[in-house]
């Protein structure tokens, strides 16, 4: 990474640190911290899920999360911006994704977060596996949204 | 000319590869490789869902031309969040 790019973009393996990713991405400048955690949840479409394992293709995955960085950064007047995704085995309650924005004022901080998240599900390179009573199943994503 | 194609998720899982080189004629596209792939591996039809395809990490269409040495990546719609 360019030491210019101010921006947190990862693909990790283990637990995702969400207090350190605000506090990175945090300026003097910055009025606000705003912060998505997509954690899992037990349930999905009425069965009991036990566990997921996420997969990812990284290479693209964090060429499309930059993108994603870079196209909040053109719209919103934002500080920085961290978007980390943990993929392998996480259980009920585990952090997921997080999305983290620092930008002098709120509105700005919300809306690139909101909007980063949003572009990350339908756009990065990234699946979940379900593992619920029923079995093993890949969830499909919407293909009108990729 | 020779590719690299890459299998991700139930892709992967279907072929049992994470990787499988592929030689196709000069001026091939994206969609040749994928028919190629589909008489070499049948289970890949039906899947009920089409894949997306990505070619040197940038997502392409089915008419995107191929080259000696291009990474062809093959998934299905992402559920990544």
């Amino acid at each position: 990474m360019a030491t210019s790019d101010p921006d947190l973009i990862d693909v990790v393996a283990g637990p995702i640190d969400v207090a350190g990713l605000q506090g990175a991405v945090r300026r003097n400048s910055s009025g606000a911290v705003a912060s998505f955690v997509g954690v899992v949840r037990d349930e999905h479409q009425g069965v009991r899920v036990h566990h997921l394992v996420y997969e990812a293709y990284p290479p693209m995955a964090q060429r499309e999360m930059r993108r994603i960085a870079a196209e909040a950064r053109a719209q919103w007047p934002i500080d920085a911006i961290a978007l980390v995704h943990r993929v392998g085995r996480l259980e009920i309650g585990e952090a997921s994704v997080a999305i983290v924005v620092a930008a002098p004022h709120r509105r700005e901080a919300l809306e690139a977060c909101a909007f980063a998240i949003e572009k990350l599900k339908r756009e990065v390179p990234i699946w979940k596996k379900e593992y619920s009573a029923d079995g093993a199943a890949w969830v499909i994503g919407d293909p009108s949204r990729s | 000319m020779t590719i690299t194609v890459k299998l991700f998720a139930s892709y992967r899982e279907l072929l049992g590869e994470e990787e499988i080189l592929l030689d196709l004629e000069e001026g091939a596209c994206v969609g040749d490789a994928l028919s190629l792939l589909k008489l070499r591996f049948p289970v890949l039809v039906d899947q009920g869902y089409s894949p997306l395809t990505a070619c040197n990490l940038e997502h392409v269409s089915k008419r995107h031309a191929l080259r000696d040495g291009d990474e062809l990546a093959i998934f299905p719609p992402v559920s990544g969040g």
